[in-house]
Formats: C-alpha cells, sequence, structure tokens
C-alpha cells in the first residue's frame, strides 16, 4: 500500500517533469483511490513495471493533443504515432525513474512499454491498489496511475 | 592538447565527435537539436548499449551521451565498455534514475558527469561543455 509521503514523491516528480520538460507547470489535482475497476485511460499510455523492494506499475496516460503540444514545446516537428509512444513512455520513465531519489536503487524500473487506445487495459496488479493523480496541463487532462505493493 | 586543435599541424580546430545513446527517439532528437556549442559534431544516435557498442567503433567519438535504463545492453555495462575500447572517452550520462547510488555507479565504471532528466537545454549545454573542459 502506498504511503501518503510516497505519494507526495510522484505528485512531485510530475509537477518536475512539466516545469522542466514543458517549460510550463502543470497542477496536479488532489490524488484518490481507485475503488472499483480499474482507471480508465486516455490515447496513449506509458507504462513502467516496477521490481525490487516493491513491485507494481506506475503508468502515464495522455491524450495525442496533449503529447503533440508537449513536443511542440520540446522544439519536436515530427508529430509521428511512433513519437507519441516515444514520448508517452518517456514521460512514464522519467517520472518513475526520479521517485528513486526517494525510493532507492532497489526501486527497480523496467524500459517503457506502451498502449495505444482508449480502450486498451494496462496490467492490474493483484493485491495493489491504484493511486489516480490527475493532471492538468494548458487545456489538457492527463492522469499518472500508481499501482504498488 | 585538447581535441579542439586536435594538434593538427595547419592549427584548424577539429570538431569535437559527439554519440547520442538513448532508447527515447524524442530524447535522441533533443538532445541533438540542443547542443549549440561550436566543434561539436554529432556522429551517431544508438537505442541501445549494442547499437552504441558498433557505432562507437565505427565513428570513433570524443565524447558520449549514455541513457541507463535501456533494452538489450543497459548504460552501466555499456559505459564499462566503452571505456575499456578508449579510457579517453568521455562520457556524460543523461538519466532519469534519480538516486546517488546509481550516479556514483555510473562514475566508477567510467562516466565523467551526470545530468537527470528532465532538463532544460541550458543544463544540456553547460554539462556538455564541462565534459569538453575535462578533456
Amino acid at each position: 500500500m502506498l504511503q501518503e509521503q510516497e505519494l507526495k514523491t510522484f505528485v512531485e516528480g510530475t509537477t518536475h517533469y512539466f516545469e522542466v520538460a514543458a517549460q510550463q507547470p502543470a497542477t496536479v489535482g488532489s490524488p484518490y483511490l481507485v475503488t472499483e475497476g480499474i482507471p480508465t485511460v486516455h490515447e496513449y499510455t506509458g507504462v513502467i513495471s516496477i521490481s525490487g523492494r516493491r513491485e507494481g506499475i506506475v503508468y502515464f496516460t495522455a491524450p495525442k493533443a496533449m503529447l503533440t503540444v508537449l513536443l511542440m514545446k520540446m522544439q519536436e516537428n515530427d508529430f509521428s504515432h511512433e513519437n507519441m509512444r516515444d514520448l508517452v513512455g518517456e514521460v512514464a520513465n522519467t517520472i518513475s525513474g526520479n521517485a528513486r531519489r526517494d525510493f532507492g536503487n532497489d526501486f527497480v524500473i523496467s524500459v517503457p512499454s506502451v498502449l495505444t487506445g482508449e480502450r486498451s487495459d494496462p496490467p492490474v496488479i493483484p493485491g495493489a491498489r491504484s493511486f489516480v493523480i490527475p493532471i492538468n496541463w494548458r487545456s489538457h487532462s492527463a492522469k499518472l496511475v500508481v499501482s504498488l505493493k | 592538447m585538447s581535441a579542439a586543435n586536435g594538434g593538427a599541424a595547419n592549427g584548424a580546430r577539429r570538431a569535437f565527435r559527439l554519440l547520442i545513446v538513448d532508447d527515447s527517439n524524442v530524447m535522441r532528437r533533443r538532445i541533438e537539436r540542443s547542443q549549440q556549442l561550436e566543434d561539436l559534431e554529432v556522429v551517431g544516435a544508438a537505442a541501445n548499449g549494442v547499437e552504441a557498442l558498433e557505432l562507437f567503433a565505427r565513428t570513433r567519438p570524443d565524447l558520449v551521451t549514455m541513457d541507463l535504463t535501456m533494452p538489450q545492453m543497459d548504460g552501466i555495462e555499456c559505459i564499462e565498455k566503452l571505456v575499456g575500447l578508449n579510457p579517453e572517452v568521455r562520457i556524460l550520462v543523461i538519466s532519469a534514475l534519480a538516486d546517488k547510488a546509481t550516479a556514483i555507479d555510473a562514475m566508477e565504471k567510467g562516466a565523467n558527469g551526470f545530468l537527470n532528466k528532465p532538463f532544460t537545454d541550458r543544463q544540456l549545454n553547460d554539462a556538455i561543455a564541462e565534459l569538453i573542459r575535462g578533456r
């Protein structure tokens, strides 16, 4: 089960990502626990598997429009499907990797896997509860979902 | 003697040769676009450690930016191999892994600098400039 301080690590990591990479802060809403079913996803979802001291997944899910603007802010002019997949995985990787500052190096992160489509189902970790961190950036909404045992 | 003058008899300046290693295409392109230093030529971009070793042998870079979490061969293993091939190469790790133990491990394997993702263009340029100054 995720502790409040651990959740704060991911909230701060998300805020930091948008401040630095997108040069524009995101507003992060109050995290909430998913009590029923699994959180819905947007068009692109970058999934990081966690192993070591903790077990579970962290995923960042965002609509194509948000990723397009993020790429623009990075001076990227290739808005292909492949680059969208690449970026959503990189955001998930960066936020998860940054969490090792607090979790330590036995918080082992995988390379990203990417799901596309709003009907895709992220992996479910038995025995882990999912916390959703809502992210609002410019006019777009995304989510970071943390599901750790 | 610095690589910038390369000891060329005619005094012509030689560009530092940079190899970019990152499994993200967006990051590879971002690093390539961001570098605004004179005397810096990007000679290749690799998506994992295996590709990096191949490109390293072919392009003989002076400097390498190295991601750590990559498929096939991770950055730490790749750093060790690159330094084994050329102990003079200067390596800047650019990674999301933000714990001190990882940074220490990378430096002990032969990296010369460590930059955490996410980064600004200025932070990247400063880190590469620092890498060049160390040569």
